[in-house]
């Protein structure tokens, strides 16, 4: 078997094996030699660049986000605080197949289709590589468990633990503090990213948004080793992040609280001011919506209900809000007047008909007194009775005496038509109408009737509540200028954002007997009583009684529809949409001020009678029932206290 | 054979001709012993580094190579007659299975390749066929006069072309390529006149554009990612760019065992399987290779020295089969792993973690053995 053939050549086959054993091996070596060849290209010639792909491969710079800045309220209480939440992110680098991810991720939990929506969308934002996209935010307990369980299978998954902004006291301190929100795609553009790195949040409202860049930190970074699913092995050196430095705000959450339960369910607003400082010790605005729902993002649903809804709860009344001020303007055109030389305290108005009319012209600018009670006028008027009655008579004729320029000119020193808030970075203006104004706006020209109902506030003329407590702040500090602030203390000087508002010098060509004349008038408005209908204050009757301490008022009451020349009106038939705003505007103590307010209820009918209880009761809460607390010095004097 | 000193030194140690006389006495080679025991020894290291410092591995590597030892010694014992008589019927058992695999083929990765065995064990029939095969060709040109003419070559043909093709469509392109190399290694060893293997180089070269259309898409993919492995980064190019980064960034001596960021991070694929030269090239640098590399060398340089010693046709045929074959699974790997091959997927012999790899090649060595160890003739 092992020899069928007797003619093999068994040297010869033994020789050609052998040759070819020989040419084989040598080719063996020369191909080992080869690969040898190549090693040596990569491990020698290209060593460098290798390193550097290898390197590049296990280091990641991570950002570490730095905890944003705490807001406390003027006795220490905390208004804004970062709690963790816990997110669903993915890495779309880290994703095999990131369409099925999601599918594989909403078996897991439920993610509605607008969340995957807004998923994408972030998605499609500009980011750094390996840079996690949040899908699910708030995930509860359960939610985690889950995903921890079932994300074996899931590279590029993860739960991610962040600080994010939380709001304690919820609505009440909405409109006052302003919040946080998430980075959208405009903010993306105008943004560094490198400094926004580490946060899904920016401040976007009020003083969120003022002081954004003190509030934001700066943000760390890490470099760490990542193994190849992204997870991180170790970290190889960082640079931490530096806080955001805390503010400690002039509001007094217990006087906000009491502002907003004396508003009750009302709409309106209430700005209280410490004229010595500017500080707002209160700013109110309802209905107010819950700052918190923002932060994590909020749902399309609640939103639009939230946006579209006929009380505009995002709407900020107390300094976006523009009213007519009404009767509340009276005073400063009564300081006008005064020191203007154009009437003096003793003119007196003799034998008013309850009516004005300028020469010339039937038509009548009727007083409120006529047109609500048929009396007629208010008798023999000089200014202080016309501010405690609230005469409007009295101010037709002054206002025509002033004529439109000098009264603009002056309202203008205590602050209408200018922004003067120095953090609230959605303060509006208000309007002051001149004759320019009116020429740039309806290319028209300035009539006398104009002048007749500026004269009572009325007509062109609009404010902010903000703007109203500050001007009466200013009364109150006999003409040193009030700058109204958010800001006590904290916050680095470096990183103080210029205001973009107007500061006004003070008024100091109003002699002091005429401030004192104002507030003693305006102080009559409360407390003067008990001396029949037509000669008390028009707020004595609602609030006068037992006030332990003495206030100075004005009451205001703001058309909202106008109300056709010579036609009585019955209150209760209008809807109660169309009822006119009732104002009020106070301060107090007389003898030494130490809070001035103005308070707006929107359709509430007559000032005095809804506008004064709520003032009453913010200021009975300030100087009567507030007692300090002990631990209110630490706060205050460290300025930036530790949570 | 003046090379062969441990049989021709009379005047050598005691230790030494003992040792050769007791390696006779059992049918064993001892350089060839230690060799593979070199080989194992460092290739468990690096094992060990590739799983993460982890013992169960390494501990059933080692078993594996025990039982695979125990495989090489008992085919050591058998005759290579008694192989010669079997390689026909090792043939058709062998193409039976593929056969088999072809119905009941347990599919594994979109691949059936194992068969099942009482619903437990499995094996891969194709892997019995890198010994079957240079078999059958070493028994069919035993029978021959050599150099193979036009007809022989054409049987010879035959006997790769089918079982290439079984294997071929389970599909597993890389073994089929190798068992392929395994039977050409057998024709070229044999004496084929060098104008055929010019002649079948030329044609095989103008054939490749038409290899190119029967290729699978994701067969195409590796050529071209092989071509140009950044056209695809994150997908068919990621093992390549990271074996490359992993060889590359080790340098000349390596960062150290255990110390390979590329493994240890799970960036290299497969890190203890086929790419585990990758982890010794960068955990031991180009040192850790050529050391891999010279004791490589040697085995292959004492299996060639045992074929050109072979008595008959046969033993030298296969023995040389064997031997080259060897060779040419490290270049595959080593290309491949490196860059300079597409990928396919060949374990580097006796250091990749894997059972049946292991005992195919320990067998290879017994035979190899057995041919050298069971003369008539005494020299």
């Amino acid at each position: 078997m092992a020899e069928p053939n007797a003619l093999k050549d068994h040297s010869g086959e033994s020789q050609i094996f052998l040759d070819r054993a020989v040419i084989g091996f040598v080719l063996l070596l020369m191909l080992t030699l080869l690969l040898v060849a190549r090693m040596f290209y990569l491990q020698i010639l290209q060593h460098d660049l290798f390193t550097t792909l290898s390197d590049r491969n296990r280091i990641q710079v991570k950002s570490v986000p730095p905890i944003r800045g705490l807001i406390f309220d003027r006795h220490g209480a905390l208004i804004a605080d970062n709690i963790p939440s816990y997110s669903l992110t993915i890495t779309k680098e880290r994703v095999v197949d990131l369409e099925q991810t999601i599918v594989d991720v909403s078996e897991i939990v439920e993610v509605s289709a607008d969340e995957i929506e807004s998923f994408r969308r972030r998605l499609a934002r500009r980011r750094r590589p390996l840079e996690s996209v949040p899908i699910l935010f708030r995930l509860t307990p359960a939610e985690i468990a889950r995903i921890s369980v079932n994300s074996f299978g899931l590279p590029g998954v993860e739960v991610e633990a962040r600080l994010v902004r939380h709001y304690p006291l919820g609505a009440l301190m909405a409109h006052a503090v302003g919040s946080v929100r998430r980075i959208n795609e405009d903010d993306a553009r105008r943004i560094d990213a490198v400094a926004y790195s580490g946060t899904n949040h920016i401040g976007k409202i009020g003083v969120e948004r003022f002081y954004e860049p003190g509030l934001l930190g700066k943000v760390g970074y890490q470099r760490v080793e990542t193994d190849a699913r992204g997870r991180v092995m170790k970290v190889l050196d960082a640079t931490p992040p530096v806080p955001g430095g805390n503010l400690v705000l002039h509001v007094d959450s217990g006087l906000q609280q009491a502002a907003s339960d004396a508003l009750g369910d009302r709409r309106g607003t209430v700005v209280a001011i410490d004229p010595s400082s500017g500080g707002i010790l209160a700013l109110v605005s309802k209905p107010s919506y819950d700052p918190n729902l923002f932060v994590a993002g909020i749902d399309y649903d609640t939103y639009s209900a939230l946006r579209d809804s006929v009380d505009v709860p995002l709407f900020n009344r107390a300094i976006q809000g523009q009213y007519e001020p009404g009767s509340t303007l009276k005073p400063f055109i009564g300081l006008t007047g005064l020191a203007t030389n154009t009437v003096t305290p003793e003119f007196t108005l003799m034998n008013d008909p309850g009516y004005y009319q300028l020469p010339g012209n039937s038509r009548l600018y009727r007083d409120w007194n006529w047109t609500k009670t048929g009396l007629g006028g208010h008798g023999d008027v000089n200014l202080q009775k016309a501010i405690y009655r609230s005469c409007n008579v009295y101010f037709y004729d002054l206002a025509v005496k002033l004529g439109i320029d000098r009264i603009h000119d002056n309202l203008a020193l205590f602050g209408f038509g200018i922004n003067t808030a120095i953090d609230l970075p959605e303060a509006r203006s208000g309007l002051l109408p001149s004759r320019a104004w009116k020429q740039g706006a309806r290319g028209e020209s300035w009539y006398p009737g104009d002048t007749v109902n500026i004269g009572i506030g009325q007509g062109d003329i609009l404010v902010t509540p903000l703007q109203l407590a500050t001007a009466v702040a200013v009364i109150a500090n006999r003409g040193k200028m009030v700058t109204p602030r958010m800001l006590k203390t904290g916050g680095a000087a470096s990183l103080m954002p210029a205001s973009r508002s107007t500061q006004l010098a003070d008024i100091d060509h109003i002699s002091d007997a005429y401030w004192d004349l104002m507030t003693e008038s305006m102080g009559m408005v409360v407390h003067r009583g008990n001396k029949g209908f037509g000669e008390n204050g028009t707020a004595w009757a609602y609030i006068g009684r037992d006030v332990p301490y003495r206030m100075a008022g004005k009451s205001g009451t703001a058309q909202v529809v106008g109300i056709a020349q010579g036609e009585l009106y019955e209150e209760d038939e209008l809807d109660e949409r169309q009822r006119k705003h009732a104002w009020f505007v106070a301060f107090a103590p007389i003898e030494k001020p130490t809070i001035a307010i103005a308070v707006l209820v929107e359709n509430g009918g007559g000032g005095s009678k809804y506008g004064a209880p709520v003032a009453r009761k913010v200021l009975d809460y300030y100087l009567r029932d507030y007692q300090p607390p002990v631990t209110e010095s630490v706060a205050a004097s460290t300025g930036a206290p530790q949570p | 054979m003046s090379e062969d000193f441990v049989r021709r030194m009379p005047q050598g140690s005691f230790s030494l001709q003992r040792k050769a006389a007791m390696g006779a006495k059992f049918h064993l080679d001892i350089p060839l012993m230690l060799l593979l025991l070199l080989i194992c020894s460092y290739g468990l290291v690096v094992l060990y580094s590739a799983v993460g410092h982890e013992t169960a591995p390494v501990i059933s590597q080692l078993i594996k190579f025990g039982v695979a030892t125990v495989v090489m010694i008992l085919m050591a014992q058998i005759s290579p007659v008694f192989y010669l008589r079997l390689a026909p019927f090792l043939f058709l058992l062998g193409l039976i299975l593929l056969v088999l695999v072809i119905f009941f083929g347990y599919e594994v990765n979109g691949s059936a390749r194992w068969l099942r065995i009482g619903g437990v064990f499995t094996f891969q029939p194709s892997e019995i066929m890198k010994l079957v095969i240079p078999m059958t060709l070493a028994w069919y040109f035993h029978e021959r006069h050599l150099p193979p003419r036009a007809k022989h070559l054409f049987w010879a043909a035959v006997i790769i072309g089918i079982p290439v093709v079984l294997i071929g469509i389970q599909p597993d392109l890389g073994t089929a390529l190798l068992i392929g190399a395994s039977g050409l290694l057998v024709i070229l060893l044999a004496g084929i006149s060098w104008r055929w293997i010019f002649g079948a180089i030329g044609l095989g070269l103008m054939s490749a554009p038409a290899l190119w259309y029967v290729m699978r898409d994701y067969q195409r993919q590796r050529v071209l990612t092989l071509l140009d492995p950044e056209s695809d980064p994150l997908g068919a190019g990621w093992n390549i760019i990271q074996s490359k980064t992993a060889i590359g960034s080790g340098g000349l001596f390596g960062k150290g065992l255990g110390q390979g960021t590329q493994s240890h991070l799970d960036f290299l694929p497969e890190s203890q399987t086929d790419f585990i030269i990758a982890v010794l090239a960068e955990e031991l640098g180009l040192v850790g290779v050529m050391v891999l590399l010279t004791l490589y060398v040697l085995l292959m340089g004492r299996g060639v020295l045992m074929a050109v010693q072979a008595q008959d046709t046969f033993g030298r045929l296969l023995a040389g089969s064997i031997t080259f074959t060897f060779f040419v699974y490290v270049f595959v790997n080593i290309g491949m792993v490196s860059g300079i091959l597409p990928v396919v997927g060949v374990p580097l012999p006796l250091v990749s973690f894997g059972g049946t790899s292991i005992l195919t090649l320990f067998a290879g060595f017994g035979i190899l053995m057995s041919i050298h160890t069971h003369r008539r003739i005494t020299l």
